[in-house]
């Protein structure tokens, strides 16, 4: 409407897709479309078949896992809900009927917690502090011989604050209970090898990192009793039946591959910048979630007495898409649960920007933006009751 | 470009007319709160000899429906008499504006609120209140039509959250059907306190949530 020019900065929500990945992918959709077939089968099938393997191998291997321990999914919503509701049904009759959560977990497996509680599963939210990190005594003390699930995300979705999962996965651990963590956002981005944190199950997926939308996966560690998700055929080892996804597969793969440590540390300084400038030169403004401790992707700040709904429309007739943790953009027109979790209230909710970099933002992006900002956000606190009783 | 308003309320959310405050209006009022996401203020001053409104601004902590409401109210209002601007609906609003979400209505419907409780307010402060009607269990449920179940988006009264009412000797007692600890429980008494308390004949006004 104003500015022809299009911004992409809602990484965290989907990427876009890179061509690299599109060029892995074409050839199993036209030339070798075969379904993955026994090794008796006929050549074209066996062929898939390692195709698909090569593809798992490349992904475990990005965790440190053996290739028998990662099984694919349709993305990080089915990879969560597996991960709970999978270990749920497998001990919830052996072992007991205890899950712990954090509060502030993505909605998968807020929602399938949930889903569990209303099952007769009894589940803790663990609460957060200010900067979003579990408590690890807390976490300690609410471990008990009936728990059977921890889940505590590796970063955050909103805030990108990073929690010490390390530390949370030998707590587990030591209590003997299985520990999944939903790595959605860090995945490829921040250090995750299973040989070194003991994690059970992680969730990963390819729309974050420039994959194909539709395929993800869940990190199953050998000997992990979880139960059959899928009913159907014996694929993915058994536990999801259904036709495999070997394109989405064979892009997931690629998509790890092409992300780099350096390109990782240019979407960091971008981070950085935007953080640093928005709160140097707008007044008023918060940044949500750990300064250091965050998704090098993230940046996430509330500008006070105005509403994020009216920031990201104004914002969208200048070309940028960002995403908010205001009531009104929402579907539910909740505020971000995530903000309230971390103490703020409804005005630090509703007047959160979530800014999330990928591969094909750069620098003149930010700057864009933040000179965006600079002129919108004087208008609408013009605007704004709140802003001048704040100020009287 | 693909935007989620029509282009006059996109106009008046990126120019909105008649923003501001009045000193010393003649009638003032705020409706909303930070807890359900908006939040309209409205200042008018009247002609006396005509009872007409001869100035009227706004303030807005709001999405986009609620800033362009806000604005195309005032145009609609000013130099009206006094009861011709209370009788502006939501629809004329929202047809003025090209039309609004569904979804969006709580977020509008404020600011026509915020216009009628400023020349309530006005006749209030100037005496013209033509009958002080005692305050009832039924006067007591339309009020609560204004609080707003952050939850849902639409009031408590529609979405049921008003579990019993009392009116006794100028005491109100209010019970709202949500635990004391909930997200919003101290949020939803401030508002309910904010709407009952003005009320001529009421004394004191107790919210309570169900254990």
């Amino acid at each position: 409407m104003l500015d022809r020019r299009q911004v992409y900065l809602d990484n965290s929500a989907v990427t876009r897709l890179d061509e690299r990945v599109l060029e892995a992918m074409k050839p199993y959709f036209f030339d070798k479309y075969a379904v993955a077939t026994s090794e008796f089968a006929y050549s074209q099938g066996i062929e898939a078949r390692e195709i698909l393997d090569g593809a798992r191998e490349a992904l475990a291997a990005a965790l440190g896992a053996a290739s028998g321990e990662l099984i694919f999914t349709s993305g990080s919503t089915e990879s969560s809900n597996i991960a709970l509701k999978g270990v749920a049904l497998a001990l919830g009759n052996s072992k007991g009927k205890h899950i712990i959560v954090s509060k502030i977990e993505d909605f998968p497996v807020l929602h399938s917690a949930r889903a569990l509680e209303k099952q007769g599963f009894r589940v803790t939210y663990l609460d957060v502090d200010s900067d979003g990190f579990v408590n690890l005594d807390k976490l300690r003390d609410s471990i008990t011989n009936e728990t059977i699930l921890v889940s505590i995300q590796h970063a955050n979705q909103e805030i990108g604050t990073i929690q010490d999962i390390a530390s949370i996965g030998r707590i587990c651990g030591e209590k003997g209970t299985l520990f999944h963590t939903d790595a959605t956002h860090t995945f490829t981005r921040v250090p995750l090898d299973v040989r070194r944190i003991p994690v059970d199950l992680i969730t990963v997926s390819a729309h974050t990192i420039h994959g194909p939308k539709g395929i993800g996966a869940l990190y199953v560690r050998q000997g992990t009793r979880i139960a059959k998700w899928v009913d159907g055929g014996f694929q993915e080892f058994d536990l999801r039946a259904g036709l495999e996804n070997i394109p989405g597969a064979v892009g997931f793969a690629k998509a790890v591959e092409l992300v780099t440590p350096e390109e990782t540390k240019r979407l960091q300084s971008m981070r950085d910048r935007i953080i640093d400038r928005i709160l140097a030169e707008i007044p008023d403004t918060t940044l949500n979630g750990h300064r250091w401790k965050r998704l090098p992707q993230n940046a996430n700040i509330s500008f006070h007495f105005i509403e994020g709904e009216s920031i990201t429309l104004h914002l969208d007739m200048h070309g940028f898409a960002v995403s908010t943790g205001s009531a009104c953009f929402s579907r539910s027109l909740e505020g971000s649960h995530v903000i309230f979790g971390i103490g703020g209230d409804h005005e630090r909710a509703h007047g959160s920007i979530r800014f999330t970099f990928g591969r094909y933002n750069t620098m003149e992006d930010v700057d864009a933006v933040v000179q965006t900002l600079a002129e919108v956000v004087p208008e609408l606190r013009n605007i704004s009751p709140l802003g001048k009783r704040n100020k009287e | 470009m693909r935007f989620p308003y029509s282009e006059t309320v996109l106009e008046h959310f990126r120019h909105p007319h008649n923003v501001g405050k009045i000193d010393n209006p003649d009638g003032k009022a705020m409706e909303g709160s930070p807890a359900c996401g908006d939040m309209v203020a409205v200042y008018i001053n009247v002609d006396p000899k005509t009872n007409t409104l001869s100035d009227i601004k706004f303030e807005s902590y709001g999405c986009a429906s609620n800033i362009a409401t806000g604005s195309i109210i005032t145009e609609l209002a000013k130099g009206k008499t006094l009861d011709e601007a209370k009788k502006i609906t939501w629809k004329e609003a929202s047809d003025a504006l090209g039309g609004l979400p569904k979804i969006k209505a709580h977020c509008s419907v404020l600011a026509i609120e915020g216009l009628r409780s400023a020349i309530e307010n006005y006749e209030e402060r100037h005496g013209l209140v033509k009958e002080k009607k005692p305050t009832t269990v039924e006067v007591v449920r339309k009020r609560l039509k204004k609080v707003m179940n952050p939850m849902a988006g639409l009031d408590l009264v529609r979405t049921n959250l008003v579990r019993d009412i009392e009116v006794k000797d100028g005491a109100v007692r209010v019970v709202v059907d949500l635990p004391p600890d909930h997200q919003f429980a101290a949020a939803i008494k401030e508002e309910i306190t904010e709407k009952i308390e003005p009320l001529w004949d009421v004394k004191e006004v107790a919210v309570e949530f169900m254990a």
